[in-house]
C-alpha cells in the first residue's frame, strides 16, 4: 500500500466505525425502552452518521487523488461489500436488548473520545477538523452512555447480572481497539494517526473507574481480538456486518441511481 | 471584499467596517434565514455564517454546522442561495467550514433572549461552573438551568436528548412544564 491508500483505509476506518454503528442505533427507532432513549439512541446515531459523512466525502476525495474523481460518500457508504468496511467488530455486533446496545456504546464512547482528542492534533488538517468537531459530540454521548452503565449496573439484582454478562460478551472485541497493523503505524509516524496503543492506559483507567460505580467486575483476562488476529480494520468482520450492509443498502442496490 | 466573522466572541453582527454596501446587503439578507428548526433565530443570530466574501461569479457564503449530523444543513444551504440571489441577483457558493467547530458561545445575546421568548432555555457558558457542574448521582445534575416560563431553577433533566440535536429535555418542579434546554456546546 502506498500512502494515498493508507491514508484513504484509515479515514475509512473512521467513517465505517460510525457510519455502523448509526445504522444499529437507528434500529431502535419506534422500538426504544422508553420514548428519550429512543430519541436519545437516534440523536447519537444521527451525530455518528454526521461524523461518518465527513469522513467518507474526505476519504472520496483521497481516492480521487489517485483515480479521479474518487467514490462519493454514498457509493462508499452503500455499495461497498462487507470485506471493504473497515469498522471495528464491537460497533457490527447485534443490539441484543437494551444493556447490551449501552454496553457497546460505552465500551466505544470511551474509545471514541480518546482517539477524536488525539486526531484533533494531527497534522493532517482535515482530520485534525472533523475530529474537533466530532469531539465535542462524542463527549456528550460519553456522559450518557455511563449514566446508563451506572444505573444498570448499580440497579436491581436482574439489571445488573445482565449488564455484566453484555459487557462479558463484548469484552474481547475492545483489544481490536488498540491493536496498531503496519499500515495504521506509518500514519502514526507520520503524525497523522491516533496512536491507540497509548490510549489503552487511559481507556482501561476511564472504563474501571465507571464499572466500579456501576458496581460491575471487570471481565477476566481471556482471549482478545487484537494485533494477532485480522479483523474488521482490516475487513474480516462477524457474519452481523454482512446482514446489517443487507439492509441498509438495498434500495441503491435494487434501484441504482435512485432519488430522493 | 472579505469579511470574516468573528471567531468565538458571542455575536456575529455585520461588521462594522463595511467598505460598500454590497457585503452589508448580503449579511441583512442572511439574516432573514432561519434555522428551520429554531424558525424565531437566523443563522447569522445562531453564528454560523462565518464569512461572506465577493469573488469573480457571484458571492461565497462560508458556513459551519452546529452539530455533524444537523439535518437543517441542506435546507439551510438552499435558502441562504435564494436569499443571496434574490438580494445581489448573483449566484452564491457555498463553503463548509468544520474549524474551527461551532459553539453555543457564537450565539448572539439577541437570539438567546429569543429562545427565552419561545419557551426553550439558553445555554450556560461552555466551560461556565454551570455547564460543567460534577454529576452528583447519575440523572442528577448540579446545573441551575432556569425554566424559561416561570423562572423557577428548580427544574431536572428528564432526558439527554431532546427535539434536536442540539437540546436536552428539561421539567420545571414549580409549573411542572417540561421545556427544552439547549445544549452548551
Amino acid at each position: 500500500m502506498n500512502a494515498n491508500a493508507q491514508l484513504f483505509d484509515y479515514v475509512l476506518r473512521l467513517a465505517d466505525n460510525g457510519l455502523v454503528l448509526a445504522q444499529r442505533l437507528g434500529e431502535w427507532v419506534g422500538k426504544g425502552p422508553v420514548l428519550e432513549e429512543d430519541i436519545a439512541s437516534t440523536n447519537v446515531g444521527l451525530d455518528l452518521l454526521g461524523q461518518a459523512r465527513l469522513w467518507l466525502a474526505y476519504a472520496g476525495e483521497i481516492e480521487g487523488r489517485e483515480a479521479p474523481p474518487g467514490r462519493t460518500e454514498d457509493e462508499l457508504a452503500f455499495l461497498r461489500d462487507s470485506g471493504a468496511f473497515r469498522n471495528l467488530l464491537i460497533v457490527e455486533q447485534p443490539n441484543g436488548h437494551y444493556g447490551d446496545t449501552i454496553a457497546r456504546q460505552f465500551l466505544f464512547d470511551q474509545w471514541h473520545v480518546l482517539v477524536l482528542a488525539e486526531l484533533a492534533g494531527s497534522r493532517d488538517a482535515r482530520i485534525a477538523g472533523i475530529a474537533a468537531k466530532a469531539e465535542k459530540e462524542a463527549r456528550y454521548h460519553i456522559e450518557r452512555s455511563t449514566d446508563w452503565l451506572v444505573r444498570l449496573g448499580d440497579g436491581t439484582a436482574e439489571s445488573r447480572a445482565r449488564m455484566q454478562c453484555a459487557i462479558d460478551a463484548l469484552w474481547m472485541y475492545t483489544g481490536e481497539m488498540f491493536a496498531v497493523d503496519a499500515a495504521e503505524r506509518a500514519l502514526i509516524d507520520a503524525g497523522i494517526a491516533a496512536d491507540v496503543a497509548a490510549l489503552e492506559g487511559p481507556w482501561t483507567a476511564a472504563v474501571r473507574s465507571a464499572f466500579a460505580e456501576a458496581t460491575l467486575d471487570v471481565p477476566a483476562d481471556g482471549w482478545m481480538q487484537g494485533a494477532r488476529a485480522r479483523g474488521g480494520k482490516q475487513g474480516v468482520h462477524t457474519e452481523h456486518l454482512s446482514r446489517l450492509l443487507a439492509e441498509m443498502q438495498i434500495l441503491p442496490r435494487s434501484w441504482p441511481e435512485a432519488r430522493w | 471584499m472579505s469579511d470574516a466573522a468573528p471567531v468565538a466572541s458571542g455575536a456575529t453582527p455585520p461588521p462594522a467596517t463595511e467598505t460598500g454596501p454590497a457585503p452589508a446587503s448580503v449579511w441583512r439578507a442572511l439574516a432573514s434565514v432561519v434555522d428551520p428548526e429554531i424558525p424565531f433565530v437566523s443563522i447569522v443570530e445562531l453564528g454560523i455564517v462565518r464569512g461572506v466574501e465577493r469573488d469573480r461569479d457571484g458571492w461565497t457564503i462560508t458556513l459551519t454546522p452546529t452539530y455533524s449530523g444537523c439535518p437543517a444543513t441542506r435546507v439551510i444551504e438552499e435558502d441562504v442561495r435564494a436569499a443571496v440571489l434574490a438580494v445581489t441577483g448573483a449566484q452564491a457558493r457555498i463553503v463548509t467550514a468544520l474549524a474551527p467547530a461551532w459553539s453555543t458561545e457564537w450565539i448572539a445575546p439577541e437570539a438567546r433572549r429569543k429562545l427565552r421568548d419561545a419557551g426553550i432555555a439558553p445555554p450556560h457558558p461552555v466551560g461556565s461552573a454551570a455547564a460543567s457542574a460534577p454529576r452528583t448521582i447519575a440523572f442528577h445534575r448540579a446545573v441551575p438551568v432556569r425554566c424559561p416560563r416561570c423562572g423557577s431553577t428548580r427544574t431536572r433533566e428528564l432526558a439527554r436528548f431532546g427535539s434536536t440535536a442540539c437540546k436536552a429535555q428539561y421539567r420545571c418542579a414549580d409549573c411542572l412544564e417540561p421545556f427544552d434546554y439547549f445544549k452548551p456546546h
